[in-house]
């Protein structure tokens, strides 16, 4: 029975020793790993640059793809909801918003002079009366669609 | 914080895409609208989050624009009339094209705060996009302009024809790519204002030419332009939410004018060209000739035709709108109905002043939408139909599109009236439609003329039928 026992806390030890062991060799790989992605990382970056994988051609692909979208989701509206279609994608179309709160947003330390809080401002009241204005009337349009009443 | 801010606007785009998405059935519409709302709140939040104002007078004045603006925008949505959809949704696009206009202004002044460079080192690249989005944001802001005047009648829906028209346009347009091309060279403010001040005039010029009843071809253009214009300054600001937006709309409107322009079977090109079809009180002298005989008939006589058929198909038209006769129409529909007689409406693609305007209209006098069918639906019925009524509606009626290939409204899709065994025409007098063409339908023998105001002559058959 000692015996035995004597044995498996042999084995537990052995276990737990390889295990520390693996456990290093596990953190100098991490380590070497580290060290090679800092290695990499400007590698990448300059072969990014170099090879012209631009945010702009990313963008475009988003654009391009975003016609397609729309083309197809478009034709699928019924022609009975072409007005609330107009009222709607005026209303999200408004999120050039995001543009003027950049604007106002921005402070003298970003280089932002009184004209250009001025002009976002402008840009963010034409916006929301956009914003506000496009939503609620769509809602009210569509609201006013009903079914027949079965009776 | 950047990557976090990019998938939330990548979100609100795809919550716009599920808006539009929404409108295939007016069953799903109004969660798609609620879509539209959310991916809008996110847009403005994350901007908030990544961009917010570091000083209390930045915070003052975001608020105080979303307040002011946000409250102008409800109290419109609630007060204006469904007829006046048109030149609302007009005005609303002119704001955009505005609101890009100073966009671009704001990212031309203080360029570090948009990080597209720093002041007199801007990117070529956001040069372009900003030139092209201030371009096409100031001809839709002029141009919408104009549009919502001619809708609104603030200004008469005659084509006006500048002499030398299209030689001072080009002019211009050629103008606009020099000035561009100068403005990505020197990055000087003054040629940014020089293409603004070009781009303004020339949306004035492009839209006065057109005639008000082309007016669904321009408002779903307009549409499409402002979403380019969108589209232009996203790219400037490297905003994922805007491109997809912009991209949306501007496919969305080109769609549009593309539907209105197969409507009339003429070509977008002769659309903008102009100087076609003012509106029917312009072009409305062309009787002065013999006068054809024609039946005339009262109210009584209607409800009485009515009353005894079978089924009766409804077919709207500009004229309804102009009277606002659609809830009168929808009580003498009632009274049909009770009277066991199938009432359905027709729609003609290009009804109205803008895409689905009648559709509009008649859900406001609680018609239910599954009596409302487009022309390719409905159009093979009106050989079994008792009764077309016809209320508003003139050159979409028009058999002389089918059988004349000479009229100016030949090839255009039509819808069959006089197929049904009898016709009522409700029109105010024995003038012209808007292309200035006879409608020898008048003449035929199975035509009633009821001539009045389309309102009055409702409440009149509807009084008749009691």
């Amino acid at each position: 029975m000692a015996d035995a026992l004597q044995t498996l806390r042999d084995a537990a030890e052995a276990a737990a020793s390889s295990a520390a062991a693996l456990a290093e060799a596990a953190r100098g790989v991490a380590a070497e790993a580290a060290a090679n992605a800092e290695a990499a990382a400007p590698v990448a970056d300059a072969a990014a640059h170099a090879s012209g994988v631009d945010p702009f051609v990313f963008r475009l692909a988003i654009f391009v793809l975003s016609i397609f979208i729309g083309y197809y989701v478009v034709w699928s509206v019924t022609p009975a909801l072409h007005t609330p279609l107009m009222s709607v994608t005026n209303a999200i179309s408004s999120v050039i918003v995001v543009g003027a709160l950049v604007a106002v947003g921005a402070d003298a330390a970003e280089g932002a002079t009184q004209a250009t809080k001025i002009f976002g401002f402008i840009a963010l009241v034409l916006a929301s009366v956009n914003i506000f204005g496009g939503f609620l009337v769509t809602e009210r349009m569509l609201g006013m669609y009903k079914p027949k009443e079965k009776k | 914080m950047e990557n976090f801010a990019a998938l939330a606007y990548l979100v609100s785009g795809v919550l716009f895409i599920m808006a539009l998405r929404g409108l295939s059935h007016p069953t799903t519409s109004r969660q798609g609208n609620r879509y539209g709302m959310i991916g809008m709140a996110l847009a403005i939040v994350t901007t908030l989050v990544v961009a917010g104002p570091s000083s209390n007078e930045g915070v003052l004045l975001i608020v105080a624009g979303l307040a002011l603006g946000g409250f102008a925008g409800a109290q419109i949505a609630k007060k204006v009339p469904m007829t006046d959809m048109p030149q609302l949704v007009a005005a609303f696009h002119s704001l955009v094209g505005l609101a890009a206009v100073f966009v671009a202004a704001a990212a031309l002044y203080s360029p570090v705060a948009f990080n597209i460079g720093v002041p007199g080192d801007i990117h070529a690249a956001s040069l372009v996009e900003m030139s092209l989005g201030v371009a096409i944001g100031a001809i839709t802001f002029t141009g919408s302009v104009i549009a919502f005047a001619k809708l609104d009648g603030r200004m008469s829906g005659a084509p006006i024809m500048l002499p030398n028209r299209h030689l001072i346009n080009g002019a211009l347009a050629a103008g606009l790519v020099f000035m561009v091309y100068t403005f990505i060279q020197t990055q000087d403010v003054f040629w940014f204002w020089a293409i603004t001040a070009a781009a303004l005039a020339l949306g004035v010029l492009i839209i006065i030419p057109i005639g008000g009843a082309d007016m669904p071809v321009v408002v779903s253009m307009l549409n499409s332009y402002s979403g380019w214009a969108a589209a232009g300054i996203g790219f400037t600001l490297g905003n994922e939410a805007l491109i997809i937006t912009g991209s949306l709309v501007g496919s969305s409107g080109a769609i549009l004018s593309y539907i209105m322009c197969a409507g009339m079977n003429r070509s977008f090109i002769s659309v903008i060209l102009g100087g076609w079809g003012g509106d029917a009180a312009a072009a409305g002298g062309g009787e002065a000739g013999e006068q054809k005989p024609y039946k005339r008939g009262s109210a009584d006589d209607a409800a009485f035709i009515m009353q005894n058929a079978g089924s009766v198909i409804i077919v709207p038209g500009y004229g309804m709108a102009v009277a606002q006769a659609q809830h009168a129409l929808r009580e003498m529909g009632d009274k049909l109905k009770e009277a066991g007689v199938d009432v359905k409406y027709a729609i003609h693609p290009v009804a109205g002043r803008m895409p689905g305007h009648m559709n509009v209209l008649l859900a406001e006098a609680n018609v239910p939408y599954d009596e409302v069918f487009e022309l390719e639906d409905i159009n093979s019925e009106f050989s079994r139909a008792d009764v077309a009524f016809v209320i508003g509606a003139n050159d979409v009626t028009n058999p002389s599109a089918k059988t004349d290939p000479k009229s100016p409204i030949a090839g255009m899709p039509v819808l069959d009236v006089e197929n049904a065994k009898t016709v009522l025409f409700v029109k105010r007098s024995m003038g012209a439609g808007y292309a200035g063409v006879e409608n020898p339908l008048f003449f035929f023998d199975q035509t009633m003329m009821l001539l009045g105001d389309a309102k009055k002559m409702c409440e009149d058959i509807v009084k008749a039928m009691d």
